[in-house]
């Protein structure tokens, strides 16, 4: 009964602030009888995921899924902007809307906390599915508390494009080197990529040397500034869920004002609020001629169809090392996990499914459609790493990928550090280090609160 | 002999309901809807407004904790800084949406040829959502290639402001769509109220040899003010529940320079899933609307009684 009335009154509140969400998706029409029945009486399985290509990759496999066992399973898209807010109203629901559903890792700690996702951590082992992802994926995507609520997807992390054309170009790589002292190349740290940023910026020509992560509404500002305070040395926390000193660094410090500086000084006009669309159209315009962004959304910058001057003209490369030596990517992408409230049988038809999908015949074709595989053998194959001109960058990012917080208070926290980078970022006010000092206080407080810290 | 049986049982079965037993009847079902979708979550809402609960701990029940989450709320700098650049904008965007609204409602009382097909292109802002306006105004606003900073004479590309990054101008930015948005609204209202005014007013006043201007203060104006008082009535509410808009231009960026209290309240309910906190923050915004709206309602009583 609370859970019921709890989302009565949450629709109250969403009446007070006047129709937030956008309408959600219909769900996928019912689909045709399996052909056979199955073992346990499940002949139908759903998967929710977010609205976009990986997920209609999901759904052919998902097609040879259903000739192989007779078992039909149908992906259910969501927009990403309503995605979470569906997910945590069946949560709160205790609801059997879906057997899987395919979650970003942030959500692991809450999920697995509050008893939503199923412990997969015995079928993981059993099964050897734990061996066959990489190690930091299998970390990020899968597991919380030292158990396994997830198995490892769509692997994807930020990654940069740059435009190939100008970085061979003879008169800029000459220019570059009277410049700079060294070659035009794909950056080796974060300072070269800020000397590039530089170098490329000319505003007379509507030209700027990079597009980053602005964006406030969700987590973008935080994901794209954490690769930079990740490679300058510091750390959300340490291992004893401290953040005072860990995080608010002199480094970190430089980490931001570095961010700002290539926010302020090389990125085109108008990206205050920017996030992978931004990025993807800076690039495709011709302003930009580095852009970050996540792995998954480069396909369109391959294409002829949308990137029509510059898709034979794109190289990318894995997020460059800090000053240090530290070299980390943010983590994206998103592992699938059974739904905690459906019945035996369906949780044991979806773990076939998850062990069907996991082995390397299909990863191998998941791969192939344009999924980002997590599987070792396949990220490390030849046939992997020539198949898209993204994928030897997407398979090295694998091995060092690191996430912002994944405990149930994640929410909190990211409500602070997106509001005070932005703060910092975009709109100026202040110093990188008070910034880093508020986020420091704000988020000890929330552990405090939560009991992470005494 | 059945037939006839038959017409007679069925006026008596008319018969077996009295006329209020109809009218319950015909207004039960919205009764029922109303106190289930309405009524009761306003209830048990302001029950959870008292209590710490997160909607997507479902294990985990309300635990009363009484004033707690209205003394958090009401003594959170961060909470009053929100509310006062929401009253800012709601003011001045309401305030500029009557002038612009009235303006042109006087303009398009005149009759003159496209008259009609004016008005209609003038209402089009209304018709469509709002989050696609955003997404429009965005391209506007670019100081790369949006066509505004142009309009106002920075005529090179980059040359103007970047109205959406700046925090001095970000909320002004706000302001000005959403005035070109609701301003229709505030035109057509009234130009009901100006449709309405007898001729013989200004016939008389004519006689009196009364200035236009004079005409226009002790004749129209009064005339037009109940009507333009209710959509500053409907606009106000609206504008302090502005949600849409900001996300879709500035996402409450930069910074918190448009981070408007219902954007807040989005954020305490859905990304942090503090219901109980969240609940108590909406019982204060409600108040307040209540309150403002109460002045407006009494301004227009004394209109209408004078």
């Amino acid at each position: 009964m609370t859970k019921k009335l709890g989302l009565l009154s949450l629709g109250l509140a969403a009446a007070l602030i006047a129709g937030c969400a956008a309408p959600a998706t219909p769900a996928a029409p019912a689909a045709p009888a399996a052909p056979a029945a199955p073992a346990g009486g499940v002949s139908e399985l759903t998967i929710w995921w977010a609205e976009w290509d990986p997920a209609n990759y999901l759904q052919e496999l998902a097609n040879d899924y259903a000739k192989e066992k007779g078992i039909k399973v149908n992906v259910v898209q969501e927009p990403w902007g309503t995605y979470y807010n569906k997910v945590t109203a069946e949560w709160a629901a205790k609801g059997t809307g879906y057997d899987m559903v395919v979650g970003d890792s942030q959500w692991l700690g809450q999920a697995a906390t509050q008893g939503h996702y199923l412990d997969l951590t015995d079928f993981m082992k059993e099964k050897g599915l734990d061996k066959t992802v990489t190690p930091a994926t299998l970390l990020y995507y899968g597991t919380y508390d030292g158990k396994y609520w997830a198995f490892p997807t769509e692997g994807d992390a930020l990654g940069w494009a740059y435009r190939k054309d100008l970085f061979e170009d003879p008169a800029e790589k000459e220019a570059f080197k009277a410049k700079y002292g060294y070659d035009l190349d794909v950056p080796k740290d974060l300072l070269q990529l800020r000397d590039i940023a530089e170098f490329f910026t000319r505003p007379d020509k509507n030209l700027y040397g990079i597009a980053i992560y602005t964006q406030k509404d969700y987590d973008a500002i935080t994901m794209g500034a954490q690769n930079f305070i990740f490679n300058f040395g510091a750390d959300w926390k340490n291992d004893n869920f401290e953040v005072e000193g860990v995080l608010n660094t002199e480094d970190a410090a430089k980490a931001l004002e570095l961010y700002r500086e290539l926010y302020t000084k090389f990125m085109p006009p108008g990206l205050s609020n920017a996030f992978f669309q931004e990025m993807n159209d800076a690039f495709i315009s011709g302003q930009a001629v580095m852009i970050t962004n996540y792995f998954a959304f480069f396909p369109a910058l391959v294409n002829p169809q949308t990137n029509p001057n510059f898709y034979d003209k794109v190289g990318f490369f894995s997020t460059p090392p800090g000053p240090g030596g530290a070299q980390f990517a943010s983590l994206g992408g998103q592992g699938i996990s059974v739904n905690a409230y459906i019945s035996p049988e369906r949780q044991q038809a979806a773990k076939d499914f998850i062990e069907w999908f996991a082995s390397k015949p299909v990863q191998e074709k998941w791969a192939a459609l344009g999924g980002y595989t997590c599987n070792i053998e396949v990220l490390n194959s030849d046939t992997f790493k020539k198949a898209t001109p993204y994928n030897p960058a997407f398979a090295e990012t694998m091995n060092f990928v690191k996430d912002f917080w994944n405990i149930p208070e994640f929410g909190d926290l990211l409500v602070v550090s997106q509001r005070e980078l932005s703060k910092y970022i975009v709109e100026g006010t202040g110093t990188a280090k008070e910034a880093l000092d508020n986020i420091a206080r704000e988020h000890s407080e929330i552990l405090k609160k939560a009991g992470y810290l005494k | 002999m059945q037939l006839t049986q038959a017409r007679i049982a069925r006026p008596q079965r008319r018969r077996s309901l009295t006329d209020v037993q109809i009218q319950v009847l015909f207004i039960a079902p919205t009764i029922i809807l109303l106190v289930l979708w309405n009524i009761f979550p306003l209830f048990y809402s302001l029950y959870l407004s008292f209590t710490e609960f997160s909607v997507i701990k479902p294990d985990v029940p309300p635990v009363w904790i009484g004033l707690q989450n209205y003394n958090k709320l009401l003594n959170d700098p961060r909470i009053w800084q929100y509310f006062a650049l929401t009253g800012r904008y709601v003011v001045t965007s309401v305030a500029l949406q009557a002038i612009v609204g009235f303006g042109l409602a006087m303009f398009l009382r005149e009759r003159f040829k496209g008259n009609g097909l004016i008005t209609t292109l003038i209402l089009i802002p209304i018709m469509m959502s709002p989050v696609v306006i955003g997404l429009f105004w965005k391209l506007i606003y670019n100081p790369a290639f949006g066509i505004f900073n142009y309009l106002i004479g920075y005529s090179v590309p980059n040359s103007g402001p970047d109205w959406l990054g700046e925090a001095s101008r970000a909320l002004w930015a706000v302001i000005i769509v959403d005035v070109w948005m609701w301003s229709p609204f505030v035109m057509l209202l009234c130009l009901s109220g100006l449709k309405a005014i007898p001729d013989y007013l200004y016939e008389a006043a004519a006689i009196d040899r009364a200035s236009p201007w004079f005409q226009f203060w002790r004749v129209t104006l009064p005339q037009v003010a109940p009507l333009l008082l209710i959509a500053i009535l409907f606009r106000t509410i609206e504008a302090f529940k502005t949600f849409d808009l900001v996300m879709g231009l500035t996402g409450g960026g930069p910074g918190d320079a448009t981070e408007l209290i219902a954007v807040h309240l989005y954020r305490a309910a859905f990304t942090r899933f503090t219901t109980g906190e969240s609940s108590a923050l909406a019982y204060i915004i409600l108040v307040i609307v209540i309150a403002v709206s109460n002045l407006y309602v009494r301004s227009l009583n004394r209109i209408r009684g004078e």
